[in-house]
């Protein structure tokens, strides 16, 4: 193929996606303030209107401005990391082209719902951001993004009790949900949690660059149970694009 | 460009007039003349003195300042005028016009055309103020302007169309400019309304308007960094082209509103282009 | 015209198709800005955004489309810096020339995928939409006539289906218009191709002023649903 955007080298590119509100930014806020010193990193905002997000990535001044990027979705956000990927891939290449070498490049979803997962063509593995406050009940709701995303993230732990969500069955009901999967309970007030998902972070940058990584489809929608009337069970899922492993 | 054509009389239509004037400047090393003035019937080419505010040139005593009068109404249907201008190496021309054109209808229903075609050679500038074309009811009219510049040449024009006389509704026309510098393109634009246009009176086009214009400057010390584009009003905006130049492009519902939005604009350029 | 269209029938659809996945659906066509600043505020002012952006906008996207194509066929690209450069001169506003390169490089990248051919590498950097356009319809093998069709339907049927997300309207009517152009449509493609085998600088230029003047309106606006 010949493709003139390629660039000369890849990056990690690590989605991170969620429903409005429940804290994408500042995850990515966090990551880059902790980890901009050891990795060199690079953001794509993707937004509903404007460029909101990326103006308030380049004013909490987490990395320098031209490393922060906006694509404008058309109100269409979904569209932008799942069905449509092209100019999200395109800002992907500019980045890694322009500041060549990095090693982590983020996207960042706009808030969608619970269905909206990245498309393996555009990252390598994502994030996907529940908080408390969207209710307990949510992650055991699941859907692609919580069950299928690399990491699932419940984010403002420390608002539970005035939310009356008992953070700790909220993270059991996701890891059953996950099948087990990893699931980060996080506070930006609980330092140790931020350590925690830069660890997290670290871990898959090394995996990837050792080539460890297999990136997998959380698919457009969760694998999921039917008990048919003849009391026949089984298990399917929908429309993986790659083999998982 | 020129059409040769034009001149067979049966192409023309009964009574249609044709017209090639033409006008040339040269720079004699301390000031700008006009060596070459040829009127041609309806096209009427004066020496004049300095008329209203006019950017670049005001009061300046040593450019060439020529007035183009109509010596008859028109052009009518049918007609065919042409005007040829050169502006000399290193010469200015200040070329202004006496009172607007009012563009009729001839009796069957015939296009009238009006075609002129400029060279600004090296180191010239050439400011073009004209006055408003008015395309009056059931007019077929062809407007077809070609300026060719050196590549450090300088250029200011101003075109207004009005969308017929007050309270009537415009005829068929049509105008082109296209703007060449160093034969290469950096301005073509073609506008057309009335009848036998189809959505030009849409939010795309001109939404009900009944003046638009534009003023083009260009400018090689531009190259490096052009003006930024302005949108300085919702009617209006200052726009750099892909080459050393920008296109101030303004729609009104009136003459006098328009003439105010694209001065407004030449404004937004400072000294020496503000008037 | 019909002739020229026949057999390619199927890939002209893919080309024109509103989901061929390369960014379109984040452009308004200028709708959005238009309906704003109170310029679009019915269905009739919608219809009448739409045949005036097809008939200024949309011809000169289709001519410059079917220029490109029939010298892609023709394996004669050589005056490609001169059509980049005529097509320049037709877009006054900078947010609309950035676009139409935006746009371009977009469906370069999506079409490099998906029907790679050895012209998309002659296009400079950041090509104009039509340009790509003209060399995808090419590589597709369709004639002029069906190029400058696609990119006219993939402009007009974008714009108008932002009209359900930026106004109160009945999807339904505003499918009405659409079906409603495509004769002239069809027409103006054939012109558009018409003009396939003249030099760059003889294709048409018709203007849209208030297109221009919206579209770095719009640029300029804090919030907006669409990026053009």
């Amino acid at each position: 193929m010949n493709d003139m955007n390629a660039p000369q080298t890849r990056a990690l590119r690590l989605g991170v996606a969620g429903p409005v509100g429940t804290g994408k930014s500042s995850v990515i806020a966090a990551i880059c303030r902790h980890l901009r010193d050891e990795l060199r990193l690079g953001v794509i905002t993707n937004d509903i209107y404007t460029d909101e997000d990326a103006r308030f990535l380049k004013s909490a001044g987490v990395l320098p401005e031209e490393r922060i990027r906006a694509v404008e979705t058309g109100s269409c956000p979904h569209t932008a990391i799942r069905d449509d990927v092209t100019m999200n891939l395109i800002a992907v290449e500019d980045m890694e082209r322009d500041f060549a070498p990095l090693d982590i490049v983020l996207v960042e979803s706009g808030g969608d719902n619970l269905t909206a997962t990245f498309s393996p063509a555009l990252v390598d593995a994502q994030l996907f951001v529940l908080d408390v406050a969207g209710g307990g009940d949510v992650a055991r709701k699941g859907g692609p993004g919580i069950s299928g995303a690399d990491l699932l993230v419940i984010n403002k732990i420390d608002l539970g009790e005035h939310v009356d969500v008992d953070v700790e069955k909220m993270v059991s009901d996701a890891t059953n949900a996950r099948e087990g999967g990893p699931v980060l309970a996080l506070s930006r007030k609980r330092p140790e949690t931020v350590e925690q998902l830069c660890d997290w972070v670290r871990e898959m940058r090394k995996t990837y660059a050792a080539g460890g990584h297999i990136p997998k489809d959380p698919g457009p929608m969760a694998p999921h149970h039917h008990a048919h009337d003849d009391g026949h069970e089984h298990t399917h899922s929908h429309a993986h694009a790659h083999p998982h492993d | 460009m020129y059409d040769s054509s034009l001149r067979d009389p049966d192409k023309l239509a009964t009574g249609a007039m044709f017209a090639q004037a033409r006008l040339s400047t040269v720079f004699s090393g301390r000031s700008s003349h006009a060596d070459v003035l040829r009127s041609d019937g309806p096209l009427v080419l004066r020496k004049s003195n300095p008329k209203g505010a006019e950017p670049l040139t005001h009061r300046r005593t040593d450019i060439a300042r020529v007035a183009l009068a109509a010596g008859t109404a028109g052009p009518l249907g049918g007609d065919a005028y042409a005007l040829d201008v050169r502006v000399g190496q290193g010469s200015t021309l200040l070329l202004q016009e006496v009172s607007a054109m009012l563009v009729l209808p001839g009796v069957g229903g015939e296009q009238s055309r009006m075609t002129i075609t400029v060279n600004v050679e090296a180191g010239a500038t050439f400011v073009w103020w004209a006055e408003p074309i008015i395309a009056a009811h059931r007019c077929h009219h062809l407007h077809d302007v070609r300026i060719n510049l050196a590549a450090d040449a300088r250029l200011v024009l101003r075109e207004e169309m009005l969308l017929g006389r007050h309270g009537e509704e415009p005829g068929d026309f049509s105008s082109r400019l296209r703007i060449t510098r160093d034969n290469r393109a950096l301005y073509d634009q073609r506008l057309s309304f009335g009848p036998a246009t189809r959505g030009w009176d849409g939010a795309a086009v001109l939404s009900g308007n009944r003046a638009v214009g534009s003023v083009i400057v260009v400018n090689p010390d531009w190259s490096d960094t052009p003006p930024p584009a302005q949108p300085y009003d919702l009617s209006a905006v200052c726009a750099p082209l892909a080459g050393p130049g920008v296109a101030i492009s303004a729609v009104a519902p009136d003459s006098l509103a328009l003439r105010g939005l694209l001065h407004d604009g030449l404004n937004t350029l400072g000294a020496p282009w503000a008037i | 015209m019909l002739d020229r269209i026949a057999g390619q029938q199927a890939a002209l659809l893919l080309l024109a198709d509103g989901r061929l996945p390369a960014g379109g659906y984040a452009h308004s066509g200028g709708l959005e800005p238009a309906v704003r600043a109170r310029r679009v505020r019915d269905m009739a002012d919608l219809e009448a955004f739409l045949i005036g952006r097809a008939e200024t906008a949309g011809l000169v996207a289709a001519a410059f489309t079917a220029a490109v194509c029939a010298r892609a066929i023709q394996g004669d690209l050589s005056d490609l810096p001169e059509l980049e450069a005529e097509l320049d001169a037709r877009i006054p506003a900078p947010e609309l020339r950035k676009v139409s390169r935006d746009l371009g490089r977009q469906l370069r990248r999506a079409m490099q995928s998906i029907h790679p051919h050895e012209d998309f590498v002659q296009l400079g950097a950041a090509p104009h939409q039509p340009l790509v356009m003209g060399i995808a319809a090419a590589a597709l093998g369709l004639h002029p006539t069906a190029a400058a069709l696609a990119i006219l339907h993939e402009n007009n049927s974008g714009a108008a289906a932002a009209a359900a997300k930026l106004m109160p309207v009945d999807p339904f009517n505003v499918h009405a218009i659409l079906a409603r152009m495509t004769g002239r449509l069809d027409e103006l493609a054939a012109y558009a191709a018409s003009f396939a085998h003249e030099p760059a600088a003889d294709l048409p230029s018709p203007g849209s002023p208030l297109a221009d003047i919206a579209a770095e309106h719009h640029r300029r606006s804090d919030v907006r649903l669409f990026a053009s």
